[in-house]
């Protein structure tokens, strides 16, 4: 690597895979920005969190809501305030400037450091929105016609984008960017994410509990498969709550903490009486 | 250098661009790629592919294309330069090459040569004992980076070794040959929009002209006025049918069911499921199993004549199962009215109804079913379930 002091290895609570550690490596050595995919729960957002932390740099969220526009990101021209300012006789109106507000990704152009920014959950917004960023992320800047400036970024932001593949992306949009899917981890590898959270939790409480959730995983029919975050909430819950590791399994308490629809809870049940449950996915 | 490999992506089916392979070929350059093939998969694979759904097509191509040489763990930093040297002068023809099919300098199998030779080498030395160590730069082939795996030797080994991680096809689950088409059917789907501001919820959107007005009424002084944002208010019927006949259409009816569920701008959305026909039931699954099913006419009253109803399904069922009585072909079922009348009543209850038929549309008047399709057609708009045919429907649908 030629930079080492850029490079991800991973933080105390964050387990990386060696893949996943490469791919960030990769993304930000040849500046594009870092598509994250993955079930809901895998640690995508906490990805960027991990690699700030480790990089010691600043980190800027921008979450994306289904009614979010790229243009918010950029910035926002608050004509009210101009217009109210303007009656009023407060400060200089003449200056559009003062009303020009920059979004997170004007944020993270104009810093002095190399920020992170991460653009969280980018299906969430309407089928366009990723086009319309295309030029701001390959450039790095963008122009405010209000003021006549162009924004540039001084040092490209390492951009991490996460997906819950809710929607489909755009060919254009996913050619700039550099992929990867984070799967979802084995049984070795969750009770190493299990231990970074927990460094107290027994062995034997660890086993019978990783037992449990990939078996509660396991059940065909689910609506939303328990994922990382359920399991560690889940861990905390019995922590707390207190539970007999033998038998964890059948009795499965708290599993309210792992599996949140009513109809998936019905299952559990089924196939608890009955070994078998035929609701069925539709 | 890799070209052939670029060209056996594009072989399996990944749409691999000029853009991506320079891309992978700049990470090269500066030196992105470890010494090993699996840091190379890697580094392949977060560059060149972008969906999930494409690792087990990677896999396949990577797989194919570097079977020859499996038996090396780690590529001989020697070869490494040597491969990235040709890379560079390569790297301005590559345009022109990629022009050239195949126009290689190095085949795959001179490259393979040449690395089994060198590794054949690389044994030798190693039973040789200090043999490396001791001979220094002298020989043709230069010790350096050897360095790096003598010392490794012994060292564990973190991966599996690229070929088995690609042979491995851990992504096989993630293949869905289908994804083009859902963004296209969502794209179209988009189109069904009916815009209205009589909703509730918060005023958020300046309303210019009430805002000039109520100034004006001001005395200059500036007043705001807000509306409510305008929403869309398409509520949206979809009833799939879910016969046997229906199973080789499945992939295109997936697709669209994919890129209905998916389409979260409707103000509702309703998908139920009927086997052939519709008659006094619809099903709440695609299994259509006994009780489990909402009686059509609750949702009649349950789900006005406002819902826009798409139909999904080929019509082609024996005459009897529309034209009679008892015609319903699920064992057990029997229905009063035969099929065709509740087709009618639901065009009756809903103006705004489509049927979309995944038989190609020049087939309609001479594949097995022409006569119900004929008679499906008299009662519903009928448009083949393809892009055009939703585009179309969807405009129909729109037609007030």
């Amino acid at each position: 690597m030629t930079n080492e002091l850029n490079r991800f290895q991973g933080s105390g609570k964050y387990v990386a895979s060696p893949d996943l550690m490469s791919a960030v490596n990769i993304a930000m050595a040849l500046e594009k920005p870092l598509l994250i995919k993955g079930e809901p729960g895998t640690g995508k957002t906490m990805l960027a969190e991990a690699v700030a932390e480790a990089l010691q740099k600043k980190l800027i969220i921008w979450n994306i809501k289904s009614t979010t526009k790229a243009q918010d990101g950029l910035y926002v021209y608050d004509t009210v305030r101009r217009l109210y300012d303007s009656q009023f006789g407060e400060g200089d109106v003449s200056d559009i400037r003062r009303y020009i507000d920059l979004g997170k990704m004007g944020e993270a152009f104009t810093a002095e450091e190399q920020p992170i920014l991460l653009i969280d959950e980018i299906d969430k917004a309407d089928l366009e929105f990723p086009n319309d960023l295309l030029w701001e992320l390959d450039k790095m800047e963008f122009y405010i016609p209000e003021t006549g400036d162009t924004i540039k970024a001084a040092k490209r932001p390492i951009v991490i984008i996460t997906s819950n593949a809710e929607k489909e992306l755009p060919d254009a949009f996913l050619r700039r960017c550099i992929f990867h899917y984070i799967a979802f981890p084995d049984q070795e590898k969750m009770k190493e994410i299990v231990r970074a959270h927990y460094p107290d939790l027994g062995k034997k409480l660890m086993d019978k509990v990783i037992e449990a959730f990939y078996w509660v995983r396991e059940i065909g029919g689910l609506q939303k498969k328990p994922a990382t975050s359920e399991l560690l909430d889940w861990i905390q819950a019995l922590l707390v709550g207190g539970a007999d590791p033998d038998t964890l399994k059948d009795a499965l308490p708290f599993a309210g903490v792992l599996l949140k629809k009513n109809q998936d809870l019905d299952t559990l049940q089924d196939v608890r009486e009955r070994g078998y449950s035929n609701r069925r996915w539709r | 250098m890799f070209t052939e490999f670029f060209y056996t992506l594009r072989d399996k089916g990944l749409a691999v661009s000029q853009n991506e392979w320079l891309c992978l070929m700049e990470a090269l350059d500066k030196g992105l790629c470890g010494p090993s093939l699996v840091d190379f998969y890697f580094l392949c694979r977060t560059v060149l592919v972008k969906s999930e759904a494409e690792y087990d097509k990677f896999d396949l191509a990577f797989a194919s294309y570097f079977q020859g040489i499996e038996s090396t763990e780690e590529i001989p930093e020697e070869v490494w330069d040597w491969l990235q040297k040709v890379d560079e002068t390569s790297r301005e023809e590559l345009m022109a090459r990629l022009a050239a099919l195949g126009n290689t300098e190095l085949s795959l199998e001179e490259l393979q040569e040449m690395l089994r030779a060198r590794l054949e080498e690389q044994k030798e030395r190693h039973s040789g004992g200090n043999y490396w160590i001791g001979t220094g730069g002298t020989s043709k082939l230069g010790h350096g980076g050897y360095n790096t795996q003598g010392i490794r030797v012994g060292g564990e080994s973190r991966y599996r070794s690229a070929l088995q991680v690609a042979r491995n096809r851990d992504f096989r689950d993630f293949r869905q040959d289908n994804t083009l088409d859902t963004r296209q059917f969502q794209m179209a789907f988009r189109k069904l929009r009916q815009f209205s501001a009589r909703t509730e919820g918060e005023k958020t959107e300046l309303d210019m002209d009430e805002t000039i007005r109520a100034t004006c009424d001001n005395a200059g002084r500036l007043e705001l006025v807000y509306a409510h944002p305008r929403k869309n208010t398409v509520k949206l019927l979809v009833l799939f049918d879910s016969d046997g006949s229906m199973v080789y259409y499945n992939k295109l009816c997936s697709s669209l069911f994919q890129a209905v569920s998916k389409s979260s701008h409707f103000k509702d959305l309703q998908v139920y499921y009927f086997h052939n026909c519709i008659y006094e039931h619809l099903y709440k699954d695609p299994h259509c199993r006994w009780g489990n099913w909402v009686d059509t006419e609750w949702v009649f009253s349950n789900l006005g004549p406002d819902y826009k109803v798409i139909i999904v399904g080929d019509a082609a069922m024996a005459p009897s199962e529309l034209q009679y009585a008892g015609g319903n072909n699920m064992y057990g079922m029997y229905n009063e009215e035969p099929g065709i009348n509740w087709l009618k009543k639901v065009k009756r209850h809903y103006p705004h109804t489509i049927w979309l038929n995944p038989i190609a549309e020049d087939r309609w008047d001479h594949t097995y079913g022409s006569f119900t399709i004929r008679m499906v057609r008299d009662v519903f708009p009928m448009y083949p379930l393809s892009l055009d045919g939703l585009e179309r429907g969807v405009k129909k649908l729109m037609n007030r």
